[in-house]
């Protein structure tokens, strides 16, 4: 059964904030929520699907349920696979939405790492401990050990891409450029200022190749969105958002033959949800593409089909990424790497800034003209050890 | 003559050890390096687990591996209390590949392709675990 047509995304917010001292995490996510579902025009108590991941509190899915009220819930979805959850949560919602399951799913995001939860690098960070028998993650005594974070994890992907292809630092900082040529008209985005690839490539190293500058902002808050019926959607007055097609894929060393560093899992997702939409990378207007790091950008668009292997390096720079400028814009909210990466994971600001563009509500700086067809694309885990990729592709009905 | 640069060095912290992995852990502490081998589609793999991730098969074993290989990737952790250190992939001779902490080299002196060799670094608490260092 086909999702074409069958799910619209009707609401979606991103949360103020971006540093939340006094905000509980589960008010976060509440505050999301109540923000989603006003811009769609809906109520609580519409609600019948809830879709949450790992950064929600306590029991997860049950506890925010509880704690939002939402007591007309038939269906819930918890799926993990960190920040690409809520990408893959669209298509799972739509899947429900399709089979009769649900008619108004509820998909939120929050947390506060600037606050002592969800630290960057936590998952990784730890070893086991000595004395006694555990049991975990199967890897961990494997992995975990050797202080990989998402900075340095991320750095050996750029590190053999850089020696397979060329690519170079100067290349990869074309992609922060072009966020923060976006970012200067995000009244909320984290940092504003537009930056040079000088600036970028002479930022202090990180990890090896990447630099301050090609990594992501750390920030609290959060988003949601609302998927609906489209009996729901025709009855609010809202510009429809159809979902069209969706892919998930994931990748991971399984026994660590043949790795390869240089692709993601994007593409197997990608084809996947092109397929289902009837669309090419050609008919894309606007890309919303997880920018963890500059290097995800690069190796996620070429693994979509935008440009061919070997040649990401060329494709982002130059500013071919800049809305008005470049063949491709891109998170034109500034993404993660200038506006927002709420409890880092940047899966729902990038379905919340497509939507506002395929309804000609994101900044008129930085709005494509007669956006009709876009796409948003994550990655969640990490791309040098095990992720997941998720890709939804939208068009704007009437 | 220059000073020579400071050798990389990261302390590491004990491995969870569990009732599936205690035997690499043991052999480990004994300076034995082993790899999972499939005793029914014959390749190897990294991490050691019991079922083979290649064919699904429950006839494994662990084999002793002379841990040499050569540097798939790596990256330089800069953003570091105790230091620089080194992540990356070693492609071992027998074909997997496998995470670890580069050492006895300075934060300049890693390249893609170099020849290296494991050996292990005590851990506080628990079994020592494998490192690799050019050869």
């Amino acid at each position: 059964m086909s999702i074409k047509g069958k799910a619209y995304l009707m609401g979606a917010f991103e949360h103020p904030l971006r540093d939340a001292p006094d905000t509980s995490t589960a008010q976060l996510h509440a505050e999301c929520a109540r923000g989603a579902l006003a811009d769609a025009g809906l109520s609580h108590l519409d609600v019948d699907a809830y879709f949450c991941a790992g950064d929600a509190p306590g029991f997860g899915g049950m506890s925010m349920v509880d704690y939002m009220g939402l007591r007309n819930v038939r269906h819930m979805d918890t799926t993990e696979t960190g920040g690409s959850s809520y990408i893959v949560h669209v298509g799972h919602a739509a899947q429900a939405i399709a089979q009769g399951k649900c008619s108004v799913a509820l998909i939120t995001l929050a947390g506060r790492p600037r606050h002592g939860g969800n630290r960057p690098g936590a998952r990784m960070a730890g070893g086991g401990g000595g004395g006694g028998l555990s049991d975990g993650a199967p890897e961990a005594g494997f992995e975990n050990i050797y202080g990989g974070s998402t900075h340095n994890t991320y750095g050996m992907c750029a590190m053999r891409h850089m020696y397979e292809y060329g690519t170079t630092s100067e290349q990869l900082a074309w992609i922060k450029v072009a966020a923060s040529t976006h970012a200067q008209w995000n009244e909320h985005a984290f940092l504003r200022d537009v930056v040079t690839v000088e600036q970028v490539v002479n930022s202090r190293m990180i990890a090896d190749p990447l630099h301050l500058l090609d990594c992501c902002v750390v920030t609290d808050g959060g988003g949601a969105l609302i998927v609906t019926s489209p009996e729901v959607a025709k009855s609010l007055n809202r510009p429809k958002v159809g979902v069209m097609g969706a892919g998930e894929a994931p990748k991971m060393p399984l026994g660590g033959l043949d790795l390869d560093l240089t692709h993601s899992g994007a593409v197997w997702s990608g084809p996947r949800a092109f397929a289902e939409a009837g669309v090419t990378p050609a008919d894309i207007k606007y890309a919303s593409i997880y920018d963890s790091f500059t290097i995800t950008v690069l190796m996620q668009l070429v693994d979509l089909g935008f440009c061919k292997k070997g040649e990401g390096g060329r494709f982002v720079a130059d500013g071919n990424l800049i809305s008005g400028v470049g063949k491709l814009p891109f998170n034109t909210d500034g993404g993660g790497l200038c506006n927002n990466h709420p409890t880092n994971r940047g899966g729902i600001t990038k379905v919340i800034e497509a939507v506002r563009q395929l309804r000609g509500e994101a900044h008129p700086k930085v709005q494509v003209a007669n956006c009709d067809l876009a796409i948003a694309h994550g990655t969640g885990g990490s791309l040098g050890t095990r992720h997941c990729a998720a890709t939804v592709i939208m068009e704007r009905e009437g | 003559m220059s000073e020579p640069k400071e050798m990389m060095s990261r302390p590491i912290p004990a491995p969870a050890v569990y009732i599936e992995t205690k035997p690499f852990w043991d052999a480990a502490a004994e300076g034995r390096f082993l790899i999972g081998r499939c005793l029914d589609c014959g390749k190897a793999y990294w991490y050691p687990r019991n079922i083979c991730p290649h064919c699904f098969s429950d006839h494994t074993t662990l084999e002793e591996s002379p841990g040499e290989g050569v540097i798939y990737t790596y990256s330089v952790m800069h953003r570091s209390p105790t230091g620089p250190y080194a992540i990356g992939y070693v492609t071992l001779n027998e074909g997997p590949a496998v995470l670890t902490n580069f050492v006895d080299t300075a934060p300049d002196g890693l390249t893609i392709g170099m020849k290296v060799k494991v050996k292990f670094q005590p851990t506080a608490g628990g079994p020592p675990v494998p490192v690799f260092a050019p050869v």
